[in-house]
């Protein structure tokens, strides 16, 4: 198994060193049939790629523990669908998989754009291969997953964090969107050296960005979910570095798409689209050097390795690269068109831009600032929440009530009367919800209240939206009102795919602020039969079981939950002991009610031998609504990514008119 | 321990002529071709004619939503109409645009007598 995964690994290196330099001499000197070969190197190199996974699968499912990899990673205890997902729990099979995801992706994007690439933009193939084969260098020269030992009778099992069934689903996620944001690079790139700026490789990269976006959104949520159910701290995002490590390019990517609108509409913004879609691969490099390399301090850095030189100066590379390459294609990049208004949809996305932008690289400097003060002055700091919770509200806020203001602005230039009386309604509705929920006690956070007031102006601004696009269709002679919405929608669906994108934002908005500003919590110590009492919530502790499996023993403290008198339930919270590691991990006990939106979580901190127990009891409002946006956010990304039959036809017109009369200008 | 070199190689293999059958077969099209510049000023027009006419439908909508009010509609729609007849005339064939030109200019003799 070892040998035979090795071997196809070496071929692997093989097939995208050939893609990258067959590819390279292909696309300068025209040569089609080369450029083909150079792309099957690359689909081939995903075959080997998946070939070497599937091994490394089979290994774990056969606790093949003379492989080290496999050895340390699993157990004969551990579960069949933990063992699977054990080839990316450690460093040597996360880039194993990392690899798998980019030959796959890459094989997608050269078989979905094969006109494209052929015709127009032939350097995506070497540009592509040469970043796999960086990719595929790693493993074969760096941190093999199939470097072997002798075999001991067990493994020493996965790590406790990890043995969750968010595990199975939020890494893979994770690669798919990191990994898809190298498609719109390499198309980006590609364009630059070809020459070829005009909007085909925009329209490309857009819906690939759109793709990756989506993945990379939905799995920093699950990462969140996973981290409120698992971790027991009663949170859900800590700003740690690596999971800001996915945030920085998810932001930078939200800015592309943002501006690839400008571009598209208006012609505009060129030079920064690509610089954009430049710092949103750099940035997720850079996460993954994060992850991967164990210099800094995180509970997503499982492993301290040797690899962080090599991803460093992969990034340097990159960014080098990719800045001297668009400095080079300036002249061709910029146009003339200016901004015509500062109050115009064009002008709202350049401010909402540099918004996104600016909060991306503050994040930059607070994960990088630790890095570089070791480095410089040997003393190691910490740059902890109170740091981003500033930024986040400094840009966040203004970011929120962007969201409401934009769609409201026509395109080129609002005169002040009539941009007025787009606002009217929105602002009179979110003024009307902020003194509410003043009255209501909400001020006693001044950032929460004026959250919740943007919040609201967004939500009233997208329905206003909605509702004139509705009835606009409506008299346009669209038939029923159902009809009329359903045109309207289908008709741009980027635009109203967006807006559902922006009601999940808002939905996030709420949640956080909900979850994080107007929480409560108590610890108490509890003998069985007494309680403690929160929020209108009292927590009786009934007692303890202990439930014995293979892998793990779970100890569980019974609480019978009510909540202002009337019975709610029984939750159980406590600790799993998993025998192999020898580890203990907290099971957090957590009651919803999905009418408030609302937890009330139980973290049961000790067990004494006299049968007491210390435990937490956080009430989180409105902490639901976080995962509901993200139902919110992925139906709006479908919406947005959705075939738009009209665009494939614009574009094929497009091309045959080129063909047609390529020289008659 | 031969098993494993064995399927080593019967996957090189395969590879390794899934590579090469490009090189040896027919070519489905023609070689990639270099940037032409007439091509590329063509395409440039196109998209801008395109760019102008979805302008001035996504103008008429907002319109419509009372997005933009009367005066403004009446300020953008001029020099929008004005920027998608010009791609139009420009991306018209050469003979076409001459003819086009002489008969604009027909078209406006009359008036300018009646004005005389």
């Amino acid at each position: 198994v070892a040998l035979f995964g090795h071997l196809v690994l070496v071929l692997v290196l093989g097939l995208l060193v050939y893609a990258t330099l067959a590819g390279s001499y292909a696309a300068l000197r025209g040569r089609r049939r080369l450029l083909e070969s150079a792309g099957n190197a690359l689909v081939a190199a995903f075959v080997g790629t998946a070939l070497a996974a599937g091994t490394l699968v089979l290994a774990f499912v056969h606790n093949d523990f003379s492989l080290s990899y496999v050895a340390s990673h699993s157990s004969r205890e551990l579960p069949l669908g933990y063992t699977l997902a054990a080839l990316w729990s450690g460093q040597e099979g996360s880039l194993l998989l990392w690899l798998l995801v980019l030959t796959g992706a890459s094989t997608a994007a050269l078989l979905m754009n094969r006109r494209l690439i052929g015709d127009v933009l032939p350097w995506t193939v070497p540009i592509l291969a040469g970043i796999a084969a960086y990719f595929a260098f790693i493993p074969n020269v760096v941190a093999s997953p199939f470097a072997t030992q002798t075999a001991p009778p067990n493994g020493l099992g996965m790590n406790a964090s990890l043995q969750n069934p968010y595990m199975m689903i939020h890494p893979p996620l994770l690669y798919l969107g990191y990994v898809g944001l190298t498609i719109p690079f390499a198309f980006a790139m590609a364009a630059l050296v070809s020459r070829r700026v005009d909007e085909r490789w925009v329209v490309a990269s857009r819906r690939w960005t759109l793709f990756s976006w989506t993945l990379l959104g939905v799995a920093i949520l699950i990462g969140a979910k996973w981290a409120y159910e698992s971790i027991g701290w009663g949170g859900y995002y800590a700003w740690d570095p690596v999971e800001n490590a996915a945030l920085m390019p998810w932001l930078a990517a939200t800015a592309f798409l943002h501006s690839v609108m400008v571009q598209e509409k208006k012609n505009m913004l060129r030079v920064w689209n690509v610089v954009l879609i430049a710092l949103t691969f750099s940035l997720t490099l850079f996460g993954t050097f994060l992850t991967r390399s164990g210099v800094v301090n995180s509970i997503h850095s499982f492993s301290q390795s040797s690899i962080g030189g090599w991803f460093l100066s992969f990034i340097v590379v990159i960014a080098v690269g990719s800045t001297v390459l668009i400095l080079a294609r300036l002249s061709i990049l910029r146009t003339p068109i200016r901004f015509e208004s500062l109050a115009s949809r064009e002008a709202a996305f350049l401010y909402n831009n540099l918004l996104l932008v600016a909060f991306a690289l503050t994040m930059l400097w607070g994960v990088a600032f630790p890095l570089v003060s070791e480095a410089v002055r040997g003393v190691p700091v910490t740059v902890g929440p109170p740091y981003y919770n500033f930024f986040l509200r400094v840009f966040g806020l203004p970011l929120l009530l962007l969201m409401g203001i934009g769609p409201l602005l026509a395109w080129r230039r609002a005169s002040l009367r009539s941009f007025a009386r787009a606002v009217a309604w929105p602002l009179l509705f979110a003024l009307l919800v902020g003194a509410m929920l003043l009255r209501a006690g909400a001020g006693s956070s001044p950032p929460g209240l004026v959250a919740y007031t943007f919040s609201a102006f967004v939500i009233a601004a997208v329905t206003l939206e909605f509702w004139r696009g509705t009835r606009a269709r409506k008299e346009l002679g669209d038939g029923t009102w159902v009809g009329a919405f359903t045109s309207l929608v289908a008709r741009n669906r980027r635009r109203y795919g967006g807006y559902i994108s922006h009601a999940a934002v808002v939905l996030l908005a709420i949640g956080v602020v909900g979850s994080s500003v107007y929480n409560t919590g108590r610890t108490a110590h509890l003998q069985p039969g007494q309680a403690t009492s929160i929020g209108g919530y009292s927590a009786t502790y009934l007692g303890t079981t202990l439930i014995r499996s293979p892998s793990h023993d779970a100890l569980r403290g019974q609480f019978a939950l009510s909540y202002r008198g009337k019975p709610v339930g029984i939750v159980a919270a406590g600790k799993n002991h998993y025998k192999v590691e020898q580890f203990f991990a907290n099971a957090v006990g957590i009651h919803t009610d999905w009418l408030r939106a609302e937890d009330v979580m139980l973290i049961a901190d000790q067990f004494d031998k006299d049968g007491s127990v210390f435990l937490k009891v956080a009430v989180n409002p409105l902490v639901d609504l976080i995962w509901f946006a993200g139902v919110v956010f992925l139906l709006g990304s479908i919406v947005a990514m959705w075939p738009d039959a009209r665009e494939q036809r614009q574009l094929a017109r497009r091309s045959l008119e080129i063909e047609a009369r390529p020289v008659s200008v | 321990m031969f098993l494993p070199l064995i399927l080593v190689a019967v996957v090189t293999v395969g590879a390794l002529v899934y590579v090469a059958r490009p090189l040896f077969g027919n070519v489905k099209s023609p070689p990639a071709a270099h940037a032409d510049d007439l091509a590329a000023r063509r395409l440039e027009l196109v998209e801008e004619r395109d760019r102008a006419l979805a302008a001035l439908k996504e103008l008429e909508f907002d319109h419509r939503t009372g997005k933009v009010s009367d005066v403004d509609y009446r300020e953008l729609i001029g020099p929008l109409r004005t920027r998608a007849v010009e791609t139009l005339r420009l991306l018209e064939p050469a003979g076409q645009r001459v003819r086009s030109a002489r008969s604009s200019r027909r078209q406006r003799r009359p008036k300018a007598k009646v004005r005389s």
